[in-house]
């Protein structure tokens, strides 16, 4: 037990707490108390993290602590973060506090709602500071199940249907993943599950075969990999608003994280030899995602199938193998997360005033919503790649990365995930004149109010950090760019 | 004649003498002290079992008859522990008018099947082992009929009792074959003895045909959703847990230290069965709308799980099997109790009546709650450890596609647990479950399954006791 797993341990008293109060009030002060303590933490873990690389600290992973639980199965629980996590933990502390601003009215049984968000969060916080593979699968599954009651309660529309389907997808993407971890232990005789360890040892090919694609499969599956991405259109477009922001913005990213930390770094050959079945996968993911949300009229969906688009693009990102693009895929999670949670965010805002997300009933909301019709231009314009916006950066470093391969199949998948780019400006640009400009046309509109003060927190936070990372994206790209050096560092020997 | 080596069996004696005092107790209580018959039986019991928690030296008395390896302490420690939730559970039925006259019987009748569950784990000859087998299983038919006035409760006893004692003549046709093959009925003389020839793999089949019953393994489960359902809710559980936790044990002891030699043999049979049995079980406990039916089919699928760690016959997979019947008690107890409380108010045990349960009644909700996600195996709960241990003593011996075979059906039993936990925390109903009140013992014993679902898996000192063990197996 060292200091990372405060991340841990704060939702957890965070729960206690919603126990303990009995009010809208209470609850409201725990949340949101707890939430401020998780960004400053990861603010000041990230300064840590940056004087500790200073003074020359060159171990791949930082501030580890090792701790034995189960000796009979060498379970250990370990903690460390590298670059790739500080980013990742640095997000969720984002969303999380943002996403507790957004559900500041929600209803029925908020306490139960937020006891089942914190929840949520702390598998997520622990997944990305394990490094353990079981308690990494642990975590992994903890983030998972709060989902089906946040969505079936809380939810909109097809809640019920939305939840069990999200739910027994992303369990049987787990299970592959179980045999997986199982495998890459008995397989490579470790002694221990720690993936640092295991990193050191040489797994047989042939039973490399076996597990890398069963591991990324089931990572896959969370990150929304063709054809297993049927859960996050239904699920996201049912989910209530934080939850939405929370799985879209952060839990999708555990896919990515997960492919890159485990399935390519402890199977390497058989990353390089199998990379090409998932490179065709993810870029069906990339560029079916961007067409299916051109169809769509529901706001929802058309986000929900944005991010089925953008993270492919990241899991296609992480198959091209090279220190450039793996660094954009990497900001690539950062980007979408936040521009999928700004959208989410804004989405549900506007669903609570106008009580419809199709875009075909509304008209001319720029008028009577200005603050939140012009953060949701901008949230369009970071999708859709405008510089200075992260979206850019990360696309950018993507693309320079995929460049990189010379030979015709790469080339052919590079060119038509960059089409995606011009499709994606189609679809928000549409969008955006759909609802938002033109006339009002429905006569209840037009007394609508804009946002309310906590509402107006939430968005402004999201925005500024898309900001942050796409004007000055240096600080995090040197971080991002030499954690990721040891994975790649597997792949290219 | 020197009896006094009997005086080792030290759990036999003291159940024995828990028995027999509650059975005088009960005849010549007056109207006064039959008052406290219930609460002095708890604390004999609770008593019972803290003495005979620390386990002992290995010894063997009556020549090999009564083998005794520490081990068994922790096993009967967890069906002692188990049995007392069990009656806990039980005290407010029995305290109802129309039950109060059969306490005594209760209490005797259970601590039997008990007494023979101990001698079947702690057996060292065939013999002794059958002797036990009967002596649990006798008693449970009269138990499952204990409600003779309910047609469904009567015709579920008959139907236990039948085919209980189809499979134990069974399993002792195949003693005889083991006896005739071999000439000895002695574990300890069997395990040199016995060779991969046709006659002793014959005995074997007969043999485990028995014990399979009592696991309630598919193809041999047909009697159980029908006797779950007629028996009372208490001695469901009873069945589900204590019953099929003593059956598991002596499963794995017997196969690994008498049918050794054949051990190519029964690793087969057992793939088989375990595949068999979770799949067959999963897909049934969909369509139940009874909730008792369900669990019961439910207990079928977590059965064929428990054969995993089995088939490993690792001293790994004793841990973990060990550990899985702990964890399984913990979870299935809670569910069965809550199930219980209800039905003994309000005789509602369809899924439908459930609908909107968190509405009226919070607690019973989240404990039952946290008793599915125990048995789906979903983290932090108790039962994820168990099923992961379980999974990892098979993926050890390379059993990699049984594994994932079960981790496929682990979806499927995630599906309609949820479907539970659909109809308490989503549905809404127009006339919900009334407010259940349930009296202390009952609230204990809900205390006690949570605390084990909540703490058992994240402090891995209960594992590693074990483990500890399990290498002299």
């Amino acid at each position: 037990m060292n200091f990372l797993s405060l991340f841990v341990l704060i939702p957890a008293l965070m729960m206690m707490g919603l126990f303990l109060s009995n009010s809208r009030k209470q609850l409201l002060f725990f949340m949101t108390a707890g939430a401020s303590l998780l960004m400053i933490f990861s603010t000041v873990l990230t300064y840590m993290y940056f004087t500790e690389r200073a003074a020359g600290n060159a171990a791949t992973m930082l501030f580890t602590a090792d701790t034995v639980w189960y000796s009979a199965f060498n379970i250990h629980y370990s903690v460390g973060v590298d670059g790739i996590s500080v980013a990742m933990l640095i997000l969720t502390s984002i969303i999380v506090f943002t996403g507790v601003f957004a559900s500041w009215k929600i209803d029925p049984l908020p306490k139960e709602f937020f006891l089942w968000f914190c929840l949520l969060s702390s598998g997520v916080y622990g997944f990305f500071i394990s490094t353990d593979l079981f308690t990494m699968f642990m975590y992994y599954e903890i983030a998972l199940i709060p989902m089906y009651l946040l969505i079936g309660i809380w939810g909109t529309g097809k809640k019920e249907y939305a939840a069990m389907k999200l739910t027994l997808m992303l369990m049987g993407g787990s299970a592959l993943l179980l045999v997986g971890i199982l495998g890459i232990y008995y397989a490579s005789g470790a002694t221990t599950m720690n993936i640092l360890e295991i990193a050191k040892l040489h797994i047989p090919i042939e039973m490399q075969y076996y597990f890398f694609p069963l591991t990324f499969t089931g990572f896959g599956v969370l990150g929304a990999m063709f054809p297993f991405h049927t859960w996050s259109p239904d699920g996201h477009a049912s989910a209530p608003t934080a939850v939405s922001m929370l799985h879209a913005g952060v839990l999708m990213k555990l896919g990515g994280y997960g492919c890159f930390r485990v399935a390519m770094y402890l199977m390497p050959q058989a990353a390089h030899e199998l990379a090409w079945i998932f490179l065709i996968l993810t870029g069906i993911s990339v560029v079916y995602g961007a067409f299916s949300a051109i169809h769509q009229t529901d706001l929802k969906y058309i986000n929900a199938y944005s991010s089925v688009s953008h993270c492919g693009l990241v899991l296609f990102a992480i198959l091209m193998m090279n220190e450039t693009s793996a660094t954009g895929a990497i900001l690539q999670m950062l980007s979408h997360g936040l521009t999928t949670a700004l959208f989410f965010a804004l989405i549900g805002m506007i669903y609570g005033r106008t009580h419809t997300r199709l875009i075909t009933e509304m008209g001319g909301l720029m008028k009577v919503l200005p603050f939140l019709g012009v953060c949701f231009v901008i949230a369009g314009l970071g999708s859709l790649g405008l510089p200075s916006l992260s979206g850019f950066v990360a696309e950018m470093t993507i693309f320079v990365g995929s460049f990189q391969h010379t030979d015709l199949f790469h080339r052919v998948l590079t060119v038509l995930a960059c089409s995606s780019i011009v499709i994606t400006a189609v679809y928000i640009l549409r969008m955006v004149g759909k609802f938002l400009l033109g006339k009002i046309q429905d006569p209840h509109h037009e007394h609508l109010t804009d946002a309310t003060w906590f509402e107006r927190i939430s968005v402004v936070t999201l925005i500024f950090f898309m900001f942050a990372l796409g004007s000055a994206p240096f600080w995090i790209t040197n971080m991002i760019h030499e954690s990721v050096l040891p994975v790649i560092g597997q792949l290219v020997k | 004649m020197d009896y006094s080596s009997f005086l080792q069996m030290n759990e036999e004696f003291s159940l024995l003498m828990v028995m027999l005092f509650l059975l005088i107790y009960d005849i010549f209580a007056g109207e006064k002290g039959s008052k406290y018959f219930q609460p002095i039986a708890l604390v004999l019991f609770a008593a019972h079992t803290l003495l005979n928690c620390i386990p002992r030296d290995a010894f063997s008395i009556a020549g090999g008859m009564y083998q005794y390896v520490p081990m068994q302490t922790y096993v009967k420690t967890i069906l002692n522990i188990g049995t007392f939730i069990v009656l806990l559970q039980a005290h407010k039925f029995l305290n109802e008018d129309a039950n109060r006259i059969k306490r005594g019987e209760f209490y005797f009748l259970t601590l039997s099947t008990l007494l023979g569950m101990y001698f079947m784990i702690s057996s060292g000859n065939f013999l002794m082992f059958f002797i036990g087998l009967e002596t649990a299983s006798i008693p449970m038919a009269t138990l499952v009929a204990f409600d003779k006035y309910n047609r469904k409760s009567a015709e579920a006893g008959a139907k236990y009792i039948l085919s209980a004692v189809f499979a134990s003549s069974i399993s002792l046709f195949g003693m005889s074959l083991i006896y005739g093959s071999t000439g000895t009925l002695y574990f300890s003389d069997l395990a040199t003895l016995i060779t991969a020839s046709p006659l002793t793999i014959m005995a074997f089949v007969f043999f485990s045909v028995g014990l399979f019953f009592k696991i309630s393994l598919v193809p041999f489960h047909l009697w159980t959703p029908d006797v779950y359902e007629g028996a009372q809710t208490n001695i469901t559980s009873y069945l589900s847990v204590i019953s099929k936790g003593a059956a598991v044990f002596v499963l794995f002891t017997l196969l690994t230290k008498v049918f050794g030699h054949l051990v190519t043999q029964w690793q087969p049979i057992l793939y088989g069965l375990a595949v068999v049995s979770i799949t067959v079980a999963n897909v049934f406990a969909i369509r139940q709308q009874n909730l008792k039916r369900f669990l019961a089919f439910s207990s079928i699928s977590q059965a064929g799980y428990i054969l995993l760690a089995i088939i490993s016959g690792t001293a790994l997979g004793m841990t973990s099997l060990v550990y899985y019947v702990l964890v399984y008690m913990f979870s299935n107890l809670a569910a069965f109790g809550v199930i219980s409380v209800i039905e003994n108010q309000t005789k509602k045990v369809l899924m439908s009546d459930y609908n909107g349960l968190y509405q009226t009644n919070p607690r019973l909700s989240f404990v039952m709650m946290l008793a599915l996600f125990s048995l789906a195996g979903i983290p932090p709960f108790a039962g994820f450890f168990s099923k992961f241990f379980v999974f990892s003593a098979a993926a050890q011996q390379g059993y990699y596609v049984l594994v994932f075979i079960a981790l496929l059906n682990t979806i499927i039993s995630l599906y309609y647990y949820l479907l539970v936990i659909k109809a308490m925390f989503l549905n809404k109903s127009e006339n919900p479950i009334e407010v259940v009140k349930s009296d202390f013992p009952v609230k204990l014993s809900f205390v006690i399954c949570t605390l084990g679902i909540l703490l058992v898996g994240l402090f891995s000192t209960i594992y590693d006791q074990i483990g500890l063990l399990s290498f002299g197996m």
